[in-house]
């Protein structure tokens, strides 16, 4: 069974990496992260996601223009805030975002 | 006609990881129930039991609003603002975690358990810088009237969130009555009893219930036994 794709975008490099290593706990996800917009962009356009996670400190503008271009790229892309910072509401707002319910 | 929701404390979710026993008011961790998500910006309410001498480690927060009420016992916070703190019953801490934070929780006792809830609330603004507070009440001020300990404004009483909510102790002694009335239009309430027995209008509640109220200005709230309890008034939109 192919794993579900997530790219996690988040400014803080220590949160990112336990944001990563709790997505890549479940068997079922594979987590990418990426730090900048940049990083972000490489990293849609060579791999299959099926879901972004905008983690803290992304700026407004940039959360404007990556949305913009991953639905231009990718209608059907799922792309949610992740609040918390932690394992606390991670696994709920993924199973959400795929279920459809999402919280901005 | 005022819209509600009753949470028996039974069917909380439960998390017992030997030296941390968490209820879950909302789905959180691996207890995952898409009925539980959150009552309006209230996304976790969980009633933590710590066993002495253990607590939780190092670990990052970001988004969120979070406070603690300590119930029983004394939890030593640490977190990577150099704010160090021993909270204790009485007290309210609250966190924005905004950008980032990393923090511990210890229960430093050798034979206390520590009780306590904690509590998050979705911002209404995200990325804002972290910030600690911490206070310490009258625990006489909740005796038979309702102590606010949460508010949107730092000039106000109790700590302040980045959040337009409101919320209050109170300690009633039996058949004493009354009447909340919403601050914001737009919020509800969730109730949750601490312990004794309670009337929301007509609906009792029992120790640890939970009991969400919105599309109403106020409501009335009687003692059926000694109880106390925390109203936490939250905006319903997200």
């Amino acid at each position: 069974m192919s794993k579900i794709e997530i790219l996690v975008i988040g400014r803080h490099p220590e949160i990112l990496q336990t944001v990563l290593r709790l997505i890549n706990n479940n068997e079922a996800w594979a987590a990418t992260g990426a730090r900048t917009d940049e990083e972000a962009l490489t990293a849609f356009t060579s791999n299959v996601f099926k879901l972004v996670l905008l983690g803290g400190g992304i700026e407004k503008e940039s959360e404007s223009s990556l949305r913009t271009t991953f639905n231009a790229h990718k209608p059907d892309i799922i792309i949610v805030q992740h609040y918390g910072g932690g394992s606390g509401l991670l696994a709920a707002e993924i199973y959400e975002a795929l279920n459809g319910r999402i919280i901005d | 006609m005022a819209n509600t929701i009753l949470h028996k404390a039974a069917t909380r979710g439960q998390a017992n990881h030997g030296w941390l026993n968490s209820f879950h008011s909302f789905s959180f961790g691996s207890y995952y129930n898409p009925e539980r998500m959150n009552f309006g910006a209230l996304r976790v309410l969980n009633d933590d039991t710590v066993d002495a001498g253990m607590g939780f480690g190092k670990h990052p927060h970001d988004n969120m609003e979070i406070i603690s009420i300590p119930l029983e016992g004394d939890l030593e916070h640490k977190d990577s603002m150099n704010n160090v703190a021993v909270i204790k019953n009485g007290d309210i801490q609250a966190m924005s975690a905004g950008t980032g934070i990393y923090h511990s929780e210890y229960n430093n006792a050798r034979d206390k358990r520590v009780k306590f809830l904690q509590i998050w609330v979705y911002p209404n603004k995200r990325n804002v810088e972290p910030r600690y507070d911490h206070i310490t009440l009258n625990l006489d001020d909740r005796h038979n009237k309702l102590q606010q300990i949460v508010s949107p404004d730092p000039e106000d009483a109790g700590v302040w969130i980045h959040q337009n909510a409101w919320f209050h102790l109170g300690q009633f002694d039996k058949g004493i009555s009354t009447e909340y009335h919403i601050k914001a239009k737009g919020n509800g309430v969730y109730v949750f009893v601490l312990s004794g027995d309670v009337k929301i209008n007509d609906q009792l509640l029992n120790t640890r219930d939970g009991f969400g109220i919105w599309d109403t200005d106020k409501f009335t709230i009687t003692a059926d036994t000694d109880a106390e309890f925390l109203l936490m008034e939250i905006p319903m939109a997200v």
